[in-house]
């Protein structure tokens, strides 16, 4: 199973996805520069955390127009697995990859706490490894992920099980719509979610929640 | 319009730009002739308080500077410290208090944006921050906005460069109503043999400028933050700059990328007073000239005069010297990640500063005196009067339960979350304790086991009540901090924050806080390495508290044995270590009297620097141990607050039994210092803690047990019980609650 992160610049979180994807599947992904020639041949393309271009303009839009993101429009068209977190969820939809908005939290502020998070469908090749309704700690850490979608759009990734996970427990710290914390592609190839497995892999970060996304998607034991 | 350079230099501009009479006939003797409006411009740049210490200097050289594990002290960008196997920690703290007053949020992220690059124009990828803030009184008009706005900016520039906030101070007192205090820590990691400086080497090599593009903002920033504010302050909104962490973010990956390369003689980030500070210093540090060539300047405004392009303060723009043979290469490093790049002067024989534009010499002065050899004045001062201690019978009563819940329910303890959950506490991966205890913890990433611990302290009550006293007490409380860890204090950083140091009763407060600063200082084993001074913090005469604020290091081998405030399980004893058998005495100037009574009355608490370091050793030396399970210091609120707080963090009550024949509020509220508590996981009828209790006797160390963990209420012995909800709910409610009013 093979790992690539992309980086285009202002992305911060590029050093924490790498870290997990290494510690967790014991090899380091390769690191794709948004200006190299193209992506290498792998299994799964991550696209992590941050503020791309400063996020100006619109989270994500800048990168989301980079001809990278034709090359990874192209591989999730073949099946290729794409994981975007945070900014890279909010790419991922200014791509078009993932259907509905992110808009400003409705606190108007950014914010970093631990959420509580239900699975909520795990047929699919990134949350098989949790148990459908399990609810798992999580960080967030944004200031634009207030998830909105208009209601047929929303009604669409309901009833075809496209919500992966869901704030639970009263923890939705953005206003988003129904909840939504990650949502899946139709051929749920492509998975976007605003918190941050990635910093929730080892004792050292207070808990371990995070880890099984990545191990089912590497192929390893949580 | 853009200003020439001809413009005529009457007293009226001289006085402008923050010179006074004896500063200009200093000029005049030294260059033999009338400088001209862009020299006048680099002198006021140069020679300004912020920037040359000028009224400070004599007092800072009394500081202890050196330890065995020092690396550089004072003097270079950050201060830098051996953790052992070829690392260092590289961190230093400064104020960007006027501009935030003016215009918060950028005031204040580009107070963030200065540090970070303070610390990676070292070489040192940065992986804390900190800021420690001070705001008017909550009632006064100002301050719900000028909260939002710093701490908006705080988050804005430092979530998005992607450095974890791990801790910091928020308080608030009227004295701050017309000047707030932002001060802005930063600490970063590199390699022992990997760490790089400001002074140039070598005549006749490229001296090159990378990053951002020169703006007109900011233009006499550094003049600004060396008056005092009037009631015109609106008008200088123009001297704030405009922070881009975008950039800086790109610029501490290319510095770093480029440092790599070996290509990099000596680095130097522009800050305040911009590309005349950062190149006066490279050549007076490394005894070169250096000649510069404005048009070669990236700019990003048309028709900039030279005086503009030297007193501009845009950020996110470095100044280097460079190995001739790998200018090629550095380039590519900065087109990679879009950033200007380019080759603006050279380095002379001369030790002249010479400034050119549209051909034409501006500027041509001798450098030395311009940066090393600024003015430096021994200003007149007074000892401070400190206030007459608290009679010993003056304890106003009020009932405990009450007082406790008001204390942790007020605007000084309650809980700063609605602050510190905007700001990115975790990114990095490695945050082991985040804000909200009493030192924030981060792993060191590379090493097995090892991590730091990071605290800002000072409390301005003490220092005004007795400027020495409160020195001592800001670097204890820091050392302390540390310690509740388990951290081995290592170094400090001092951002000091005073008034008008031209009135005799304000220099007198530095004079003597700066002497208490560096007694504790030498008596704990804990040098300061860098530091920055804020003085003519004073809005229509009236000054602030002075606020010399410390930021400590501390190291932990194992930072899986560091501790944390919460009661961590029931049924644990709760030892008391350190302070008076009394438990509690000292009311004066205590948070209890200022708040609850609304008396600002007493001496400010004795520290006592001998059992302070016996105490605090003995704590380290306990939570290394691995029988404490936690441990928090006394501070605000003395005994009482500090438990609630660990019953708070932990969701856990306690049983306290009082002392007999002693007053419960001296007990409960008093503020003596050098104190700790700590649970512990041993049976308090076991031989252990009969042992501990030996050892801490013949140090002559107080290590009471004063009580038991569990339950759902917190009881102090004999007051009514308050449930730990009920105290949560306090804590939590009142910055939310304030915000939203």
């Amino acid at each position: 199973m093979k790992a690539a992160v992309l980086v285009f610049p202002g992305l911060n979180r590029d050093r924490d996805m790498i870290a997990a994807l290494n510690k967790i599947g014991g090899t380091a992904p390769a690191v794709v520069w948004h200006q190299d020639a193209d992506i290498p041949d792998v299994d799964l393309i991550v696209i992590p955390g941050g503020f791309s271009y400063g996020d100006y303009l619109r989270c994500g839009a800048i990168a989301a127009r980079s001809p990278m993101m034709d090359k990874v429009r192209e591989r999730a068209a073949r099946g290729v697995k794409v994981l975007g977190v945070c900014n890279g969820f909010q790419i991922l939809i200014e791509a078009g990859l993932l259907p509905g908005a992110l808009m400003r939290n409705t606190s108007l502020k950014f914010v970093c706490r631990e959420v509580k998070l239900e699975v909520t469908n795990t047929d699919n090749a990134f949350t098989s490894g949790y148990a459908k309704g399990q609810i798992i700690r999580c960080p967030v850490a944004h200031h634009d992920g207030n998830y909105f979608a208009d209601t047929e759009t929303l009604a669409r990734l309901e009833g075809d099980g496209r919500v992966a996970f869901r704030y639970a427990d009263g923890t939705n710290p953005n206003g988003s719509i129904n909840d939504i914390a990650g949502i899946l592609n139709a051929e749920k190839n492509v998975l976007g979610l605003m918190p941050h497995p990635e910093n929730l892999i080892e004792s050292a970060h207070g808990g371990d929640d995070g880890r099984a996304l990545f191990a089912t998607l590497l192929n390893k034991a949580a | 319009m853009t200003l020439r350079n001809d413009i005529a230099i009457t007293p009226q501009l001289v006085a402008d730009h923050g010179l006074k009479p004896d500063e200009y006939q200093k000029i005049l003797d030294l260059i033999g002739r009338e400088p001209t409006y862009t020299e006048l411009g680099i002198f006021s740049a140069m020679w300004n308080e912020h920037c040359s210490y000028k009224s400070s200097k004599k007092w800072l050289r009394t500081l202890p500077t050196q330890g065995p594990r020092v690396i550089q002290g004072p003097g270079e960008n950050a201060g830098v410290v051996d953790i052992g196997d070829g690392q260092a920690v590289v961190f230093k703290m400064e104020s960007h208090n006027h501009p935030s007053f003016i215009e918060p949020y950028q005031g204040a992220a580009t107070g963030v944006g200065g540090i970070l690059r303070d610390v990676f124009t070292m070489g040192a990828r940065p992986v804390a921050a900190m800021n420690a803030l001070r705001f008017g009184a909550p009632e006064h008009e100002k301050t719900r906005h000028l909260v939002n706005g710093v701490v908006a900016g705080v988050g804005g520039y430092g979530n998005s460069f992607g450095v974890p906030t791990v801790g910091g101070e928020v308080e608030f007192d009227a004295r701050y109503n017309g000047n707030i205090l932002v001060n802005a820590f930063a600490a970063g990691l590199a390699d022992t043999d990997k760490i790089f400086y400001s002074k140039a080497e070598g005549v006749g090599l490229p001296v090159v400028y990378l990053g951002a593009k020169t703006g007109r903002d900011g233009v006499g920033g550094a003049t600004m933050a060396s008056a005092e504010f009037g009631d015109d302050i609106e008008e200088k909104r123009p001297t704030v700059q405009v922070g881009d962490p975008f950039t800086e973010k790109r610029l501490l990956e290319a510095c770093l990328e480029l440092m790599a390369t070996g290509a990099v003689i000596a680095i130097q980030d522009m800050g305040a007073a911009g590309l005349t500070c950062s190149a006066v210093e490279m050549g007076a540090k490394g005894d070169l000239g250096i000649e510069l060539d404005l048009d070669k300047v990236p700019v990003r405004e048309e028709r900039m005069s030279a005086y503009e392009m030297m007193l501009s303060e845009s950020q996110e723009r470095m100044l280097m010297v460079l190995h001739p043979e790998k200018e090629a290469a550095a380039r590519a490093v900065f087109e990679k990640w879009e950033l200007d790049f380019a080759t603006v002067g050279k380095t002379t024989d001369d030790l002249r500063f010479r400034v050119l534009w549209q051909g034409e010499e501006v500027a041509n002065l001798p450098i030395k005196e311009l940066g090393d050899e600024a003015p430096e004045y021994d200003r007149p001062w007074i000892e401070p009067k400190s206030p007459p201690a608290l009679e010993a019978d003056d304890v106003p009563q009020m009932d405990i339960a009450e007082a406790l819940l008001r204390l942790i329910g007020g605007h000084q303890c309650s809980s700063r979350r609605w602050v510190y959950e905007q700001y990115d506490t975790l990114i990095q991966g490695n945050s082991i304790q985040r804000p909200g205890g009493d030192a924030g913890v981060i792993r060191v990433l590379g090493h097995d086991s090892k991590g730091l611990a990071f605290t800002s302290d000072v409390n301005p009550r003490y220092c005004e009540a007795n400027p020495y006293e409160g020195g001592k007490q800001a670097v204890a409380e820091c050392w302390r901090n540390l310690t509740a860890t388990g951290a081995e204090p290592l170094a400090a950083t001092d951002n000091l924050n005073f008034g008008n140091p031209e009135r005799p009763e304000i220099m007198g407060q530095l004079v003597k806080a700066v002497g208490g600063i560096g007694d504790a200082c030498r008596a704990l084993d804990f040098p300061i390495v860098s530091g920055n001074v804020s003085l003519y913090n004073e809005t229509n005469g009236r000054g602030i508290l002075p606020t010399p604020t410390i930021g400590g290091v501390g190291l932990l081998p194992d930072w899986q044995k560091s501790v944390r405030i919460g009661f961590a399980a029931a049924n644990q004893p709760i030892l008391l270590i350190g302070g008076p058998a009394e438990r509690g005495t000292h009311l004066g100037q205590s948070i209890y009297l200022r708040d609850l009574f609304d008396r600002r009355d007493g001496d400010a608490p004795h520290v006592d620097l001998a059992a302070e370091k016996k105490t605090g050793d003995f704590v380290r030396k306990l939570i290394r141990s691995g029988v404490a399970t936690a441990c928090h210091d006394l501070s605000d609120g003395g005994l009482g607050v500090a438990l609630a707080e660990m019953a708070i963090a932990g969701g856990i009550g306690a049983n306290i039994v009082d002392i007999e024949d002693h007053n419960p509020i001296l007990q409960y509220f008093g503020e003596d210092q050098g104190r700790y508590l700590v649970t512990l996981n041993l049976d308090p009828q076991g031989d252990e803690i009969a042992a501990l209790w030996n050892e801490a006797k013949s140090l002559g160390i107080e290590a009471p047990w004063i009580g038991t963990t569990g339950g759902t209420e917190l009881i102090l012995g004999k007051a009514r019980a308050v449930s730990v909800a009920e105290l949560t709910h306090a804590h939590e409610s009142w910055f939310p609650s304030y915000m939203s009013a």
